[in-house]
């Protein structure tokens, strides 16, 4: 005798299938129907039964499993998960180990699917901001999943968004959180959705920023964000104007590459040794300073000096004879370095940035400190000078020397005259720039200044 | 233009376009949601809410607070002499930008870095106010991955750790000298020290909460890392053997590779050219066969030049190169064994081990599985199938067992990038 079942839910499937089993109804003997997917044509001619004696202990992983695939849109999905209780309690105990058996396989699949549908659901909700009369916020979705699958994915909404008012609609079914219980209603078409937010426009923004042109993988893409879901995502409209743009924007970021803001490196000679980096650095236009300068001015001394010295920039003076420290701050430096007992001779005294610049006012140029590009562009000199010469240790005068050398957190008034390791040696020291010292107006302070340069000086050669 | 006088909009726009060369954007990993939470969570895997045409997901705002920045890394296009236009945020303006996001499920956190200003510790400090203030006054239970900035003290790193979900240094290259040339400011034991100052905080929580003490919070999903390759000549093997360091050494979750991208204002010392996708896609894979196949990475790069091959995937390259392994039996191979047969994955190892103890599995078991038949047939030995040994012989086997065109084998490595899956 066939039994005519109408089952729409899993509650309603794991009652019946209850009754199905005390009876020892066969699977080939029933008929699942679901008025979601065909008309109920025959009454159901079942008889009641007895409340069932037989209690069947299933393994816990099949009611997971059934409550999954009960959520799929298949019409067979009743009937198949009958045949396999009856397998379960039928002999087959570890039936559902056999992941390779036809019956259990095409349940995997399905369950496969309504989680994949659940974790699309999940991701691809896009909640909009309604403000109702009390002026209290809502947020309201709308959203077409493939299964009947919102009472699976709504605990989670709830957990994640708890202290929000919300509503998810579906064609199927809807879903509302009023941050206490979730309560769920019929199914709504989409034009009852509220369309737009003031949002969007930011997180198109975002979107389109964070998409890097030199990597497009379109497939991929599709794959993971099904076209069918491009509706009711905001930011899918950008994607083809993206990727029409795609190509001219590398185009433009690789062709930026060539000549923009070079450095010094640009102009490195074959040979690094001194004689060739003075040549070279002649020519060096890395950046624009010396459009405005006399001449470069190189660093100068012993080659093979166990102590080198480094400024900041040439000053006027220096600019116009093309040696580095021979205006006043040279002069204190030389008296600095005879009370430390240290030959000028033998040491290399050079600068971070080798151009002179300045700002003029009437007649005189002032020296303007150089910015952070200019720095970097002429680093690469001060690198191959010191790469040449190998010193035993380096004095940074002032805090541009120091933070090219020492790092850009380096302050010399917190770590001025401490002996710090370095890639070019391992005693690095930093002290005051004898310009800061001339310009100290306070002549105490001037005085301790200049103490503190005479001992840093002589820490080096100790 | 006078970054105080940009709207929100441009400025997300500048400083999301600064971030998108940062390879991460995972989400996975905490364990479970912070107490007392009113928006936001974090349970499972992480969810991917939108992906770009560039088949990357976006699961996380991932922005910088800044790109003003202070050192001159030259692969970056923020360092400070480039030319890219500036912005920063305010601390308020990403909270709100990060809840706002958040409330519409448009992202599962926040994933906040930044361009040096001042100095690091100033830098590490902002990051961690924006951190805090969305978890105390915004009662905000999502995601939130911070970059830590390097020298930052311990003291801000231990901070930023109670508040983030998952902290990360980047290593940037591989090697000391590759560092040495393209971000003379920053240099491998300092990066290092940072890294095991968090594994040991890491590690300090743990502890404690094995003693059955219940520790504060710290970066409960752990650390992470990117290196961007291809920027300079070193090989695939001296790539891998420094993140294989990192995982052991350092217990990071994750290394991610980077395939060095052209960056707008690029110094002439850097490639100028598209970035080598599917040799990033190989790095990935050989990454997943020393964290979960048992491979090192001496193994797995074997061809003369050091780097993997970009023809065939490395699974089947070591299969190849070592054929006196196989065939494998599939009813009797160890773990260990079945997980070095190409075609086949960690998942099906796992599953034919649990079918084989009901089952002699068939060559049809195997397809239903949906393991890669075609590259597995030549490797393992079923209760049907039995593979003549002078087909392993022959020397055209790479060519026979390699997937069939080029077409075919771009599409396997968008997918298999995300998965991981070999």
């Amino acid at each position: 005798m066939t039994h005519f079942l109408n089952i729409e839910t899993f509650d309603q499937w794991r009652t019946e299938a209850r009754l199905l089993l005390a009876q020892e109804v066969e699977p080939f003997d029933i008929n699942f129907l679901s008025s979601r997917d065909q008309p109920l044509l025959f009454a159901d001619d079942r008889q009641e039964a007895s409340p069932a004696n037989t209690t069947h202990n299933v393994p816990k992983l099949f009611l997971d499993l059934a409550r999954n695939v009960a959520c799929h849109r298949k019409a067979n999905r009743w009937e198949l998960l009958y045949r396999t209780l009856w397998r379960l309690t039928h002999g087959e105990r570890s039936l559902l180990q056999i992941t390779t058996d036809d019956d259990i396989h095409e349940l995997l699949q399905m369950q496969k699917a309504v989680k994949r549908d659940v974790h699309k659901m999940k991701a691809f909700v896009r909640f909009r901001k309604v403000e109702s009369v009390d002026e209290s916020e809502n947020y309201i979705a709308w959203h077409r999943p493939d299964h009947h699958i919102v009472r699976l994915a709504a605990p989670f909404f709830a957990r994640r968004f708890n202290g929000m008012n919300w509503t998810i609609l579906t064609p199927d079914e809807s879903v509302a959180w009023d941050q206490h219980e979730l309560q769920y209603g019929a199914g709504v078409p989409a034009s009852e959705a509220p369309d737009g937010d003031v949002l969007e426009e930011l997180w198109k923004t975002y979107y389109a920023s964070i998409f890097n042109p030199a990597r497009v993988k379109v497939a991929m893409m599709k794959r993971e964000m099904p076209v069918r879901h491009w509706p009711t995502l905001p930011e899918a409209e950008l994607i083809e104007g993206l990727l029409q743009q795609a190509p001219k924007r590398v185009n433009e970021m690789i062709e930026q590459n060539e000549g923009f803001d070079r450095t010094a490196t640009h102009y490195m000679p074959q040979q690094s040794d001194l004689d060739s980096l003075r040549e070279a650095a002649k020519c060096c236009h890395a950046c624009d300073l010396h459009q405005f300068a006399t001449q470069m001015v190189f660093g100068e001394g012993a080659k093979d000096a166990r102590i080198v010295l480094v400024g900041e920039q040439p000053g006027d003076r220096e600019d116009i004879e093309g040696r580095p420290f021979v205006g006043p701050a040279g002069k204190l430096l030389d008296n600095a370095l005879a009370r430390a007992g240290v030959n000028r001779n033998e040491v290399y005294i050079t600068n971070v940035v080798k151009h002179f610049k300045f700002t003029e006012r009437g007649k005189r140029r002032l020296h303007k400190k150089p910015n952070s590009r200019e720095i970097f562009a002429c680093r690469p000199w001060l690198e191959a000078e010191l790469a040449a010469i190998q010193p035993e240790a380096i004095i940074c005068l002032g805090a541009t020397p120091a933070q090219a050398l020492l790092g850009r957190d380096f302050r010399i008034s917190k770590s001025r005259g401490q002996v710090l390791a370095t890639d070019w040696c391992k005693r690095t020291v930093a002290t005051w720039h004898p310009a800061a010292i001339l310009r100290m107006p306070d002549v105490s302070r001037r005085e301790q200044m200049e103490q503190q340069l005479v001992g840093d000086l002589r820490l080096s050669v100790a | 233009m006078v970054a105080d006088r940009m709207d929100v909009r441009e400025k997300l726009a500048i400083l999301a376009d600064a971030a998108k060369y940062d390879a991460s954007c995972a989400s996975s990993g905490s364990k479970g949601t912070r107490a007392g939470s009113k928006i936001g969570s974090t349970e499972g895997m992480g969810i991917c809410h939108s992906y770009t045409p560039d088949g990357r997901c976006v699961s996380l705002l991932k922005i910088l607070l800044t790109n003003y920045c202070i050192y001159d890394c030259q692969y970056c296009v923020n360092r400070i002499s480039s030319d890219t236009p500036r912005a920063r945020f305010t601390i308020d303006e990403v909270v709100s930008l990060t809840m706002e996001f958040y409330k519409r499920n448009y992202v599962e956190g926040l994933f906040l870095s930044s361009g040096i200003i001042q100095t690091s510790d100033y830098t590490m400090e902002q990051l961690i106010a924006v951190a805090k203030k969305l978890r105390i006054d915004h009662h905000y239970g999502g995601y939130i991955h911070l970059k830590t900035i390097p020298n930052a003290s311990q003291g801000l790193i231990d901070e930023a750790g109670g508040w983030a979900d998952r902290l990360s240094v980047n290593i940037e290259l591989p090697t000391d000298a590759d560092l040495h040339q393209l971000a003379p400011e920053k240099k491998k034991p300092q990066i290092v020290k940072a890294m095991s100052g968090i594994r040991e905080k890491i590690d300090e929580t743990k502890q404690e909460q094995a003693a059955g003490f219940k520790p504060p919070r710290f970066a409960p999903a752990g650390q992470s890392t990117q290196m961007i390759v291809g920027a300079t000549p070193t090989p695939d093997l001296d790539v891998l053997k420094t993140a294989s360091e990192l995982y052991i050494g350092q217990r990071l979750r994750r290394v991610y590779y980077s395939a060095y991208s052209p960056i707008p204002h690029a110094d002439a010392r850097l490639p100028g050219q598209s970035p080598p996708l599917i040799r990033e896609h190989r790095l990935y894979q050989a990454d997943w066969l020393m964290r979960f196949y048992g491979f090192s990475a001496d193994e797995i790069v074997a061809e003369k030049d050091h780097n993997l091959s970009l023809e065939i995937d490395p699974k089947l390259a070591w299969a190849i190169a070592n054929r006196h392994f196989f065939p494998v039996d599939i009813n009797r191979a160890s773990r260990e064994e079945l997980l070095r047969i190409p075609g086949i994955g960690v998942r099906n190892v796992k599953r034919i081990l649990s079918l084989r103890k009901h089952n002699n599995l068939r060559s049809e078991d195997l397809r239903k599985l949906r393991v890669a038949w075609n590259r597995a047939k030549v490797f393992v030995l079923t209760a049907d199938h039995n593979p003549s040994l002078a087909d392993l012989d022959k020397l055209d086997l790479a060519k026979r067992v390699k997937p069939k065109s080029q077409q075919r084998m771009l599409f396997d490595a968008a997918s298999s990038a995300a998965s991981g899956e070999v």
